[in-house]
């Protein structure tokens, strides 16, 4: 495998969308890290699960290989924890994507994640307004919390910082 | 999930499957709560909770079931009552919603302690699957405080049944702490905690929290203990039956 054919491997599982947030891929998640030669010289995609229980994450390495297979069809999905995945490896070009479809981005980590027993401020992904509250800290996916806009009246889902 | 594991030996393997065990087990009963909870979020919430569990104990499981070449189905699905080893306190039934509110806030609050230290662990895939679990379990204290603070500084009635779960719940969070030979060899090794070690952290997240709920830590008395060594209240041989009965009836069974 050479660079080129490593670059085009990398290209082909980048375009893999979220299955649960379809408006991202999976680069722009953060959760493809890397596209290496194995140890024994056969290609490997790198993935890291969000949460560990994500239902998610056998529906990516499906869909990465149905991708990957015209470039190189030996290369095999490797799923790592460590580094563990946190928000902040979502790129500028995702939290947009995000915004704009009604889920507000999640707010920049501050080393290990703090018990957060007060109020944070998170603006409405609709309106605008700062003016909202927390309804449950779980949402529709375990990545997300829900929230409701008190100006606009507007449910909406946070992606949790992690 | 096919995770590139190193076989651990055979102490970080008991050990592993002790910790999955806690999170199977607790993750099976809080799925009983499903389409049952008091309000719709709570039932996503806690089905969240349960899965955040489920993903920690497939790592675990999966990890330590690789000494004996057993993988997390065999050992979820194949084991009798006296091979299962996590706490009694995972396995309490539901109760009311008070009951599992302070269920959860005890053992959470014990989770994210040892998650913490695990994360310099020796073991690089237990410090792997610590460092990612830690983070979910913050979420989970701060879950669980919040409803104890809502419920026990609630009504009257919320609160005399949240004082009643206290008291219920809390003989069983002793086992959480206590050392045998086998935690004691895994903290020699530089594996993981001492249970004894992370009483005082826990403590620290606790108390506060029945603090604030207004609610009276009872008198210790009472401490059921024997999880570890695969004893395990009556009620969990129904757990275990419905959480089996599936892959026993249809051996192999996978979708």
């Amino acid at each position: 495998m050479t660079a080129v054919e490593l670059e085009q491997l990398r290209a082909a599982a980048a375009e893999v969308p979220d299955p649960e947030i379809p408006v991202l891929t999976i680069a722009e998640l953060g959760i493809l890290r890397e596209v290496r030669r194995g140890p024994d010289g056969q290609a490997e995609v790198v993935l890291t699960p969000t949460y560990s229980g994500c239902p998610a994450t056998e529906a990516i390495r499906a869909d990465v290989l149905a991708r990957t297979r015209a470039v190189d069809p030996q290369a095999r999905v490797v799923i790592e924890l460590a580094p563990a995945w946190t928000t902040d490896w979502i790129t500028e070009t995702g939290r947009h994507k995000l915004a704009e479809f009604g889920i507000a981005p999640p707010q920049p980590t501050r080393g290990p994640v703090g018990l957060q027993l007060g109020r944070r401020i998170v603006a409405c992904p609709r309106c605008g307004s700062e003016d909202t509250e927390e309804i449950s800290r779980f949402g529709s996916t375990p990545c997300k919390a829900l929230r409701r806009c008190r100006a606009c009246a507007e449910p909406f889902d946070e992606f949790k910082s992690l | 999930m096919t995770t590139e594991l190193s076989a651990p030996t055979a102490d970080i393997a008991d050990y592993a499957i002790r910790l999955g065990d806690d999170a199977l087990i607790l993750a099976q009963r809080l799925s009983e709560w499903s389409a049952n909870s008091p309000e719709i979020e709570e039932d996503v919430a806690l089905l969240n909770i349960a899965l955040d569990l489920l993903g920690q104990a497939r790592s675990l499981l999966a990890y330590g079931g690789g000494f004996t070449e057993r993988s997390e189905d065999e050992l979820a699905y194949q084991r009798e009552e006296r091979s299962f080893t996590n706490v009694q306190l995972a396995e309490l039934e539901n109760g009311n919603f008070a009951d599992t509110m302070v269920r959860q806030l005890l053992f959470s609050a014990y989770q994210l302690p040892l998650y913490t230290a695990l994360q310099a662990s020796a073991d690089q895939q237990l410090a792997a699957v610590a460092a990612k679990a830690v983070k979910e379990v913050t979420y989970h204290v701060e879950h669980a405080a919040t409803w104890v603070v809502r419920l026990g500084d609630g009504t009257e009635l919320s609160h005399d049944r949240c004082q009643a779960a206290l008291e219920a719940v809390w003989p069983y969070h002793h086992e959480l702490f206590a050392d045998d030979e086998l935690a004691g060899r895994i903290a020699e090794a530089g594996v993981g905690p001492l249970p004894s070690s992370l009483r005082a952290r826990w403590q620290d997240l606790v108390l506060p929290v029945l603090g604030e709920a207004t609610l009276t830590v009872p008198v210790d008395g009472w401490r059921p203990s024997g999880g570890r060594a695969g004893l395990h209240t009556q009620p969990f041989g129904y757990l275990l039956a419905e959480l089996q009965h599936l892959h026993r009836s249809h051996p192999g069974a996978a979708w």
